[in-house]
């Protein structure tokens, strides 16, 4: 029994004629900050969709939290979702009829019970207490994104999975959201950031890097310098 | 509690926001469903409507003496079945008071030989080859019994009825007959109640020019238009008539009717006077009988060829069906003295005419369901497309499809709920709108209607919904999430 959160063991993703991953191992350790970096189609979407059990590999395995996603119905991939994993999106995705507060509390609900009291926190803690009555159109981007970080640690996941999470922020509102990140990773919390800006994955531990479906290089934090064109494609 | 109000909360929040997909929706199951609410309603009450209509055509029950019963049966003749529509009321009466019935005795022994014997007494009689069959005070009618048709089983199906006595009588030249009747009678129940009744309401397609005919004026009578053609005849003319008995009587002619029958060359007076001249007083020989049924199926014609034939249970449902032959039963049970025939063509008419007319309103009634159901497809499908990200990203967070599929149905039944509620109100108006326009009375309305509606909008919004759920439980948050 490997004490790593995740295992990704000789994963493939095939598309057709496309191989979107091909033999991708890598594994997480609790508490670790993983950054996965790579040019557009280097198929670091589709690893975290199979790492965030909304997709399945063609190939291979991933042991998440000691289970074998290969082995779980389409009701446990679900349920894992719900109960392990927390979801950061590039363009945020919050239901627009919906406050602030009630998009953190819709996670609440689909998890277990609600309580808005810790909603409410979950919202002060990204900085937003006075806007929770807030719809979203009326929230700017950097606003939407601190939501949706709220939402994706409302239920304390054993691990978060942001894809491109400053990708449509400016400057202060990167760092507001990279601060964020970094308050949970002192808390022990486990983060995969999908990310092509390496000003983003110099935050992290660990970078991976894909290229052409296939992991290009896996480095320290240390020891990452900026993989030559990555950070010029979008 | 939080869970069910943050449920509430979305749903209300998202039906605020398509408000105008959801007013689609709404109007859409309210057209389904208002046509519905109205063909149905107005198939409910289609039975008694038709059968009201159908009513106007004439009796479909003919009551004689058991003994003239036989008669006719004797002959194998069918008039009398088909006597109370008024085109064989000469050759049910011919037979009834002795004269010649060229097409009775025609049948019974094969040679058209009648003769009239009994003038003096009013007895009459149809000559076969063994003999002479005659008509007694048996063959004929207590008019003062006649009530208890009115105390029958299925009494307020009873709408009219009226006696008929006939007779012979020398009218200028002519011989003519004269058929006496009530017009328009009151007569009190025992049960306390009084009900009208008589040929006026049964002969409602006749024509009438002058007044109707009186019960309380017995020498006025209504002359028929080809008698009247042929005499000269007008209202207020003065007729006079000499019976059988040789007892002669000065007629008022209060109005000229056509019935388009036999009756055209004939007089129709007061029972009063039929029985004075034909020297049967209190009596009298048929009567026809207008009442409301059923439409006939294997149950009621098994009991009319048997009722013995039935079980318990059956004969339970046949007795407690308006059935024209539980009717017929009914009317002999509390009459021992008659035969009850129905009329089979009004009878017969009526029943397909109600089958076909509830089963294309059925038909019409699917079909507009099913028309709402792929418009409301179309909405909902279009519905869940447009949110396929919001749905998606439910997906993402941890909803089961169960749980998103109750939110898309509940803001559907919602929308249908409200829609329906409209379109039965509607409905109901337009139910009248086609009572007053088609049969010129109000529509009843039938509660059964509204559990049927209730079922209509279930019914619609999940098969209409159907495609749309099956469409977001396939929805893969990949496909949405990631608009790269």
């Amino acid at each position: 029994m490997s004490d790593n959160i995740l295992d990704v063991i000789d994963v493939s993703k095939i598309y057709g004629p496309v191989k979107a991953l091909q033999n991708v191992s890598l594994s997480v350790r609790p508490g670790e900050w993983l950054a996965i970096m790579g040019p557009s189609g280097s198929g670091k979407t589709t690893l975290m969709n199979i790492v965030g059990c909304l997709d399945s590999p063609s190939l291979g395995r991933v042991i998440l939290d000691g289970l074998g996603l290969d082995q779980l119905t389409a009701g446990e991939l679900t349920a894992i979702r719900r109960e392990a994993i927390g979801l950061i999106f590039q363009q945020f995705h919050l239901i627009g009829y919906l406050n602030a507060l009630e998009n953190v509390m819709v996670a609440q609900y689909y998890h277990s019970l609600v309580d808005e009291a810790e909603a409410l926190e979950a919202l002060a803690k990204v900085g937003l207490a006075d806007r929770a009555k807030h719809l979203p159109r009326q929230l700017s981007g950097g606003e939407q994104q601190r939501v949706c970080v709220a939402r994706a640690l409302i239920n304390h996941p054993k691990l978060l999975l942001a894809d491109e999470p400053t990708g449509n922020l400016d400057e202060t509102n990167e760092g507001l959201v990279m601060d964020i990140l970094h308050g949970l990773h002192r808390q022990g919390g486990t983060i995969i950031v999908v990310t092509h800006s390496p000003e983003v994955a110099q935050h992290a531990e660990r970078v991976v890097v894909l290229e052409h479906g296939r992991v290009a290089s896996d480095s320290r934090g240390a020891d990452f310098s900026d993989p030559s064109g990555a950070s010029q494609t979008a | 509690m939080r869970g069910v109000r943050v449920f509430f909360k979305m749903l209300i929040r998202a039906l605020a926001r398509q408000k105008r997909k959801h007013l689609m929706i709404a109007f859409t199951v309210g057209l389904g469903v208002s046509l519905a609410t109205a063909m149905l309603g107005v198939m409910f009450d289609v039975g008694d409507k038709v059968n009201q209509e159908l009513k106007s055509y004439g009796a479909n029950l003919s009551v004689v003496p058991k003994g003239a019963s036989m008669l006719g049966d004797l002959y194998q003749s069918r008039e009398i079945d088909s006597g109370a529509d008024g085109k064989a009321n000469g050759q049910v009466d011919g037979r009834a008071d002795g004269r010649a019935s060229g097409r009775a005795d025609g049948k019974a022994n094969g040679r058209a030989s009648g003769r009239a014997d009994g003038k003096a007494n009013g007895r009459v009689s149809g000559r076969a080859d063994d003999g002479t069959i005659s008509l007694d005070d048996n063959d004929y009618l207590p008019e003062d019994q006649l009530y208890k048709i009115k105390m029958i089983f299925w009494a307020y199906n009873i709408v009219d009825f009226a006696p008929y006595l006939t007779v012979e009588v020398q009218a200028g030249d002519q011989t003519v007959p004269l058929t006496g009747t009530w017009f328009n009678r009151t007569i009190n129940l025992p049960t306390g109640e009084s009900v009208t009744t008589g040929m006026m309401a049964l002969k409602s397609w006749w024509t009438l020019n002058g007044a109707p005919g009186d019960d309380g004026a017995p020498l006025k009578a209504l002359v028929g238009s080809e008698l009247a053609k042929r005499q000269n005849l007008a209202p207020g003319s003065r007729l006079s008539v000499k019976g059988p008995n040789g007892l002669s009587r000065e007629l008022t002619v209060a109005g000229v009717f056509h019935s388009g029958g036999e009756e055209d060359n004939g007089i129709v007076s007061t029972l009063a006077l039929a029985q004075e001249l034909a020297d049967r007083p209190g009596l009298v020989q048929r009567v026809e009988v207008s009442a409301l049924t059923t439409p006939e199926n294997e149950l009621a014609r098994r009991a009319a060829l048997n009722p013995g034939s039935l079980s318990r249970v059956e004969w339970d449902t046949w007795y407690c069906t308006a059935y024209i032959s539980s009717i017929a039963y009914q009317i002999e049970e509390i009459l021992p003295m008659v035969r009850v025939k129905p009329i089979l063509r009004v009878a017969q008419s009526e029943g397909a005419i109600l089958e076909k007319t509830q089963l294309m309103i059925v038909i019409l009634t699917i079909l507009t369901l099913l028309c709402s159901a792929l418009a409301i497809s179309n909405l909902v499908t279009a519905n869940v497309m447009e949110r396929s990200v919001e749905i998606g990203l439910m997906k993402a967070l941890g909803a089961s499809g169960l749980a998103i599929t109750a939110l898309v149905l509940a803001e559907i039944l919602v929308a249908s709920c409200f829609g329906g509620l409209a379109g039965y109100l509607v409905g109901l108006g337009l139910a009248q709108l086609i009572g007053l326009t088609v049969f010129g009375s109000w529509v009843a309305v039938k509660l059964a209607v509204i559990p049927i509606g209730a079922l209509m909008v279930l019914a619609v919004s999940l098969a209409g919904s159907l495609p749309a759920l099956r469409a977001l439980l396939r929805l893969k948050p990949t496909e949405v999430l990631h608009g790269r």
